[in-house]
């Protein structure tokens, strides 16, 4: 099988040709695996929904399944990356040069997430308006129900 | 050094020969993409920092929870994962268009092209329907002692928590003529809108049967903008690769690749359409799943 793209000067050598038959089934493969891995998501969510029906939902349950669904999607997002948009195949420095700079979500990611964690409990400490008005414990009784319009 | 015509031609990667071994336009490509993953996650980050400053944050399953022709059947997750499903298979007719680019084959990136076209605009029409169902779809609210229709818009959000009923009671002597009228038009399916309009406020009252009414509190605000603003900015980015599609199909079409002796292009836009499936992942994790 001849190179198909030799027009293309800078691009001094060619991935191996793929076998039509082993693309096929890499392609298929891929497919059938974000699929499940959707599916299992939307399962994994239901369950979610069905333990916030419950009586007493626990929270570090629905919490794990979270995480699970969580790393699942770095899954896909791993498999849509290297298989579909082929960076897998790139030369190692050219794939460092995306990834490298993209282990700043780490941080990105970790800090935010603190902040806002840090500002909802300094406003529970701080603010009881905002306490009693979004927290099921400490509802507004009745009787000083808002006047009318 | 330049000794072929066609090196001539390359003047950007000046050493003739590409350090990382692919085409200028290709390497851009990926650095835009990963500017455009860094501007999504700050995006999501940003929602992440405000929903985990919230006591309460709306259970998705209670937002997401139509379908298109189901009424008001409860069918948490139903839509969404059809939109998910399309964007998947949208991607896999991208790899058969690109890999049909590579062996020359004008007849094939055509068709895989037309195929990948259809999935956008069928991913777009699913948004479309999904927002102008939550922009329009008004749920009885219990807002500051009163009830008030409201949709999930910008700048209110009726997926607070459930309220009180004895709450509810009370803020129904509080609500607008309007208001219960509608609640009773829910309940009462005998008469007709006009004849319900036509009743005084004390026996609408009445009317309403409050132990079947579920109404919730309002939710925080921040939820809709999120919402709009990260789902619309990925529609976005959708439509611009659909119009990408559409251009390199007309481009195929006119044998422009044919001539130039390969069909790159295809590749680069193949990365980008990808990348709006890529993105969905994980939109779809945030304001879905979790």
């Amino acid at each position: 099988m001849q190179h198909p793209q030799t027009d293309y000067p800078e691009v001094t050598f060619h991935h191996a040709p793929q076998d039509a038959g082993d693309f096929k089934k890499k392609v298929r493969n891929t497919t059938i695996l974000l699929s499940v891995i959707t599916v299992i998501e939307l399962a994994i969510g239901l369950t979610i929904y069905t333990i916030h029906k419950g009586a007493d939902p626990s929270t570090t349950l629905v919490l794990m399944f979270k995480g699970m669904v969580c790393i699942l999607s770095f899954a896909k997002a791993y498999y849509i990356v290297s298989v579909f948009m082929h960076l897998g195949e790139e030369i190692r420095n050219m794939i460092m040069t995306i990834v490298v700079p993209l282990m700043l979500f780490i941080w990105f990611i970790m800090a935010f997430m603190w902040d806002g964690h840090s500002y909802k409990t300094l406003r529970n400490k701080y603010d009881t308006h905002f306490k009693e008005t979004t927290t099921k414990e400490h509802k507004p009784h009745l009787e000083t129900a808002p006047a009318a319009h | 050094m330049a000794t072929t015509g066609a090196v001539t031609q390359t003047k950007w990667w000046n050493g003739g020969r590409s350090p990382f071994n692919v085409e200028y336009g290709k390497l851009m490509m990926w650095y835009f993409l990963m500017s455009d993953a860094f501007t999504f996650g700050a995006f999501l980050i940003s929602y992440g920092t405000i929903r985990m400053s919230q006591n309460f944050w709306p259970d998705p399953n209670a937002v997401f929870n139509a379908f298109p022709g189901a009424g008001h059947a409860n069918l948490p997750l139903a839509f969404v994962s059809l939109m998910t499903f399309i964007l998947i298979i949208s991607s896999v007719t991208m790899v058969l268009a690109v890999h049909a680019g590579h062996h020359n084959d004008k007849k094939g990136v055509v068709k895989w092209l037309v195929w990948t076209i259809v999935g956008g605009f069928a991913f777009l029409s699913c948004q479309a329907w999904e927002w102008w169902h939550l922009l329009t779809g008004e749920h009885a609210t219990l807002v500051n002692g009163h009830i008030e229709m409201l949709a999930q818009t910008t700048t209110g959000n009726p997926w607070g928590s459930l309220a009180d009923p004895a709450a509810v009671k009370e803020a129904l002597q509080f609500s607008s003529h309007d208001t219960l009228m509608k609640l009773v038009a829910e309940q009462n399916h005998t008469m007709t809108n006009a004849q319900i309009a036509a009743l005084p406020q004390d026996q609408l009252l009445g009317m309403i049967k409050t132990s079947e009414l579920h109404i919730r509190e309002a939710g925080p605000v921040a939820f809709g903008g999120f919402f709009y603003g990260i789902t619309g900015f990925h529609g976005f980015h959708v439509f611009s690769g659909v119009i990408i599609n559409i251009v390199m199909l007309v481009m195929a079409q006119k044998d422009v690749f044919a001539k130039r002796g390969h069909y790159l292009m295809i590749e680069k836009a193949g990365l980008y359409w990808h990348f709006v499936d890529l993105v969905w992942v994980f939109v779809f994790l945030c304001f879905y799943l979790i």
